[in-house]
């Protein structure tokens, strides 16, 4: 530890941090554009200078200068405050000043630093360095004439994002940020840089022009496109979402947010359900709330409890799942299911499909083994986290499935379960690095518990993690990635076949009369008997609405309070950013309502109420459960025979990464996405 | 005695004299009051009449949908909704003012960038119904384009001090 003094506030430091790091330790504020603090330092904007005593006396950038004990820094002398001028009227030589047409006006770097160091006026007559337009796809738009040469976005493509198509040509004056060939930006993570961008050289291209920041009602939200739980600000102006940006969670997300979570949001404006609808004569008609709840009451009183039925879908929030669940047990049916993929697996206990490792855990392994899953796709936020990982050193990965370029290296070992099989059987080369590794990992997608082996390679998954040491009291190196935001909810609160209820595939093949799917689009509607009776309930006019005869509109996640289980068991809340279109209701509502109709009220009428009521039922929801992690000293395996997993390889969970579910299908920048990416995918296949 | 004096004086009817003294040197003066609508008072430069939105010389319309003077409007008046236009430039694709909630400060046109809203010298748009007072870009431009000398002029005179 280093003794460091900035400004008269003496701080203590780990040796090797910088001095701004000690400056923010003391809270004093030193300004930059550059430096971020999980990117490299590259030291090239050099507005953090400082004063430091018995050093040369010239200012220092404090940004990439290593402490030393004894340090007295100072960071408002007149020397520094000069400096700092200077370079700032550098920066804005060749700055085209265009604040009042630039998209980052209101919430930029170098208008704020200006405020403080810049000039009234300009010194510089000649002609301003000019920069031609690229074109990075269709969800970053650029203006590299603002262009500072930072760099921040070169380091995070290569650094966090792994994919180095960033780079800069030319030096000094003539310095060019670009992707030396013209092409869309391939990473599923790009939308960052437009955050990490300090100017307006980089900004959202959905977005252009839309609105100011200050215009923006900022909700706190959690993100339900992909399983990760990334903590999100829901920005909205009257009752349109219009845009979406990572908050900072450590735990989860750090600062990055993926693609398809942030640039979906133009998809929930889009085919929404806004009133009820009911099949008559095989058209769709709209219909009034009480038509549709008198449709769904004559049809429901009609048949024996045994032949109803109830499926949740991707992005269900836990409260609207446990009111349809209670619902369904006061009519008496035992037919529910939360696994619209239709797999069939042990969830009797939590470790068997949570992300045990944890997001932030996964920094404390050394060796990684990936069973059918691609993270990259179904988990960007998460891959990052692996690829940091794989960053500091030290770490092996290996993959069992399709072959992806997931951004750090990870050997195929396998394509189907005969690679898990030699693992076992400590045949396999890979056998012995997991074998030395003090920390393994196995990443098992969920993908893979949708396959008819699903149980089986579950099972086996669990003897490889006992066979490599994965449980023990201090790690827990099992995990299930999942790619549905509401699956860990729903199995939380047991959303699953009762005591001879019915899966979802029995349910599908003319198993029940009445079938109830809630937000469920991603199952085969063709499978659903003819005879069925459907019941939509969700936001989107997707798969499972097509084939309804009664509509019931509900809210979106931005809609709504709701609360989501992560894949790795935390329990987040997202807030209600805006009202649900037209005379769509929060869902649990609808339930609530419904079942009042129906006779069977559920006790429960607010928010409050709900809550306490999941909270009491389920005991990891009260606010003092929210999250803990598991050792695993509980090895007793998931139920499942190990010997009847078939030879079939491992195939993707998602063909694209940008059009995965009802939102983001719905969206004319998802679309575009695919489009823009389609060649390369073509190439890839050949 | 004093106070027989005061009421002899008082007899004379002084103050009514100078009183009709006034009028009668008014009378012959020249006129206060002026004949309007057929006369009008002349205006300065910085005069906050009816708002306008200008246009460039070539035709072209200055507002960039920057969002200051909604941003600025004390008694939030302006309504501006904006997106890439056909050529990806920045342009409205709706500039709303209410001239019931304007107070006629003239902060917009101060925080405007490139003088496109201006409070013109025009006062006379008295309306008989409430939503003839609120305007749209289409009503803006077109007062642009009817008032564009007056505007020019106005900007050009006031321009040394702003």
């Amino acid at each position: 530890m280093a003794k460091v003094t900035v400004d008269g506030i003496e701080v203590e430091i780990a040796n090797g941090s910088t001095v701004l790091q000690a400056a923010e330790a003391a809270g004093v504020e030193i300004p930059r554009f550059c430096y971020h603090e999980r990117l490299s330092v590259a030291g090239n904007c050099r507005m953090c200078l400082v004063e430091i005593e018995k050093m040369p006396p010239r200012p220092q950038a404090s940004c990439a200068l290593p402490v030393s004990d004894g340090m007295v820094v100072h960071t408002d002398t007149e020397m520094v405050r000069k400096a700092r001028r200077g370079v700032m009227e550098f920066l804005l030589i060749n700055h085209p000043l265009d604040c009042p047409i630039c998209d980052q006006g209101g919430e930029c770097d170098l208008q704020d630093e200006a405020v403080s160091y810049g000039r009234d006026d300009s010194r510089y007559d000649e002609g301003k360095r000019a920069v031609a337009q690229l074109d990075w796809g269709p969800l970053v738009k650029t203006t590299m004439t603002r262009c500072i040469h930072c760099t921040r976005c070169i380091r995070f493509s290569t650094e966090v994002a792994g994919v180095s198509e960033l780079g800069a040509t030319a030096r000094g004056e003539s310095m060019q940020v670009g992707t030396y060939i013209q092409k869309a930006l391939s990473s599923e993570l790009s939308g960052n840089i437009i955050d990490l961008c300090p100017v307006g050289a980089l900004t959202s291209k959905p977005y252009a022009f839309t609105a100011r920041p200050w215009e923006l009602r900022k909700t706190d939200s959690v993100d339900v496109l992909d399983a990760v739980g990334t903590n999100i600000r829901v920005d909205a102006r009257g009752a349109e979402v219009l845009r979406i940006l990572p908050r900072m969670n450590d735990d989860v997300n750090e600062e990055w947010l993926g693609d398809k979570s942030r640039f979906a949001v133009d998809g929930l404006k889009r085919r929404r359900l806004d009133r009820p609808w009911v099949r008559e004569n095989g058209k769709l008609r709209a219909a009034s709330w009480e038509e549709a709840f008198a449709a769904i009451a004559g049809r429901m009183k009609a048949v024996t409890p045994d032949r109803l039925g109830a499926i949740t879908g991707d992005q269900c929030d836990v409260e609207s799942m446990l009111a349809l669940k209670e619902f369904f047990a006061a009519l008496g049916s035992q037919n529910l299911d939360c696994r619209q993929d239709g797999a069939v697996f042990d969830a009797s206990r939590r470790s068997f499909y949570l992300f045990n490792t944890t997001i932030a855990g996964i920094e404390e392994a050394d060796a990684l083994l990936i069973i059918g899953s691609n993270p990259r796709h179904e988990a960007p936020v998460l891959n990052a986290r692996i690829r940091k990982r794989w960053l500091a050193g030290g770490f092996a990965a290996a993959l069992i499935g399709t072959a992806h370029d997931l951004t750090y290296p990870a050997e195929q070992i396998g394509v189907g379960p005969d690679a898990i099989t030699a693992l076992l059987d400590g045949t396999h080369a890979f056998s012995a690095t997991l074998e030395a590794a003090k920390a393994p990992m196995i990443i098992l997608g969920a993908g893979v518990l949708a396959r008819p082996d699903g149980a089986a390679i579950h099972a086996a998954a669990w003897q490889l993690a006992l066979k490599y040491n994965m449980l023990s009291a201090e790690w827990h190196g099992f995990n299930v990635l999942h790619h549905a935001a509401a699956r860990t909810g729903a199995l939380d609160i047991g959303f699953l076949p009762g005591e001879g209820g019915k899966a979802t595939s029995q349910m599908l093949q003319d198993g029940v009369d009445v079938l109830w799917l809630q937000g469920a689009d991603e199952l085969d509607v063709a499978a659903i008997g003819a005879k069925t009776f459907v019941i939509y309930q969700g936001h989107h006019g997707d798969a499972g609405a097509a084939r309804a005869d009664v509509i019931l509109p509900g809210s979106a996640y931005t809609e709504k309070d709701g609360t989501y289980v992560s894949t790795e068991g935390r329990v987040q809340s997202g807030f209600l950013a805006v009202k649900a279109p037209g005379d769509a209701r929060e869902d649990w509502r609808i339930i609530r309502a419904l079942s009042a109709y129906m006779g069977h009220a559920l006790p429960y009428d607010s928010l409050q109420d709900m809550r306490a009521h999941l909270a009491a039922t389920y005991p990891l929801f009260a606010p003092a459960n929210a999250f803990r992690r598991f050792a695993g000293t509980d090895t007793a395996a998931p139920a499942g025979d190990v010997s009847a997993m078939s030879d079939a390889p491992f195939v993707p969970v998602f063909e694209t990464y940008y059009q995965t579910d009802a939102v983001s299908r719905a969206s004319p920048t998802m679309a575009a996405c695919i489009a823009a990416h389609a060649p390369v995918v073509a190439e890839a296949a050949e | 005695m004093n106070r027989l004096g005061r009421m002899a004086w008082g007899l004379v009817l002084w103050e009514i004299l100078s009183g009709m003294a006034l009028t009668l040197k008014t009378f012959f003066g020249p006129k206060a009051t002026i004949n309007y609508p057929y006369e009008k008072n002349p205006t300065g430069p910085r005069f906050k009449g009816e708002h306008a939105l200008r246009r460039y010389p070539n035709g072209e319309e200055r507002c960039i949908a920057c969002k200051l003077c909604e941003a600025v409007c004390p008694a939030q008046a302006i309504t501006i909704e904006a997106e890439p236009r056909d050529d990806g430039s920045r342009r409205t694709t709706r500039y709303d003012i209410d001239m019931t909630k304007c107070i006629y400060c003239g902060l917009c046109e101060e925080a405007c960038p490139v003088d496109a809203i201006v409070e013109g010298p025009n006062f006379e748009f008295a309306a008989e119904t409430r939503e003839e007072l609120l305007y749209d870009k289409a009503k803006l431009l077109d007062n642009g384009d009817r008032w564009e000398p007056e505007l020019a002029k106005r900007l050009e005179l006031d321009a040394p001090y702003r």
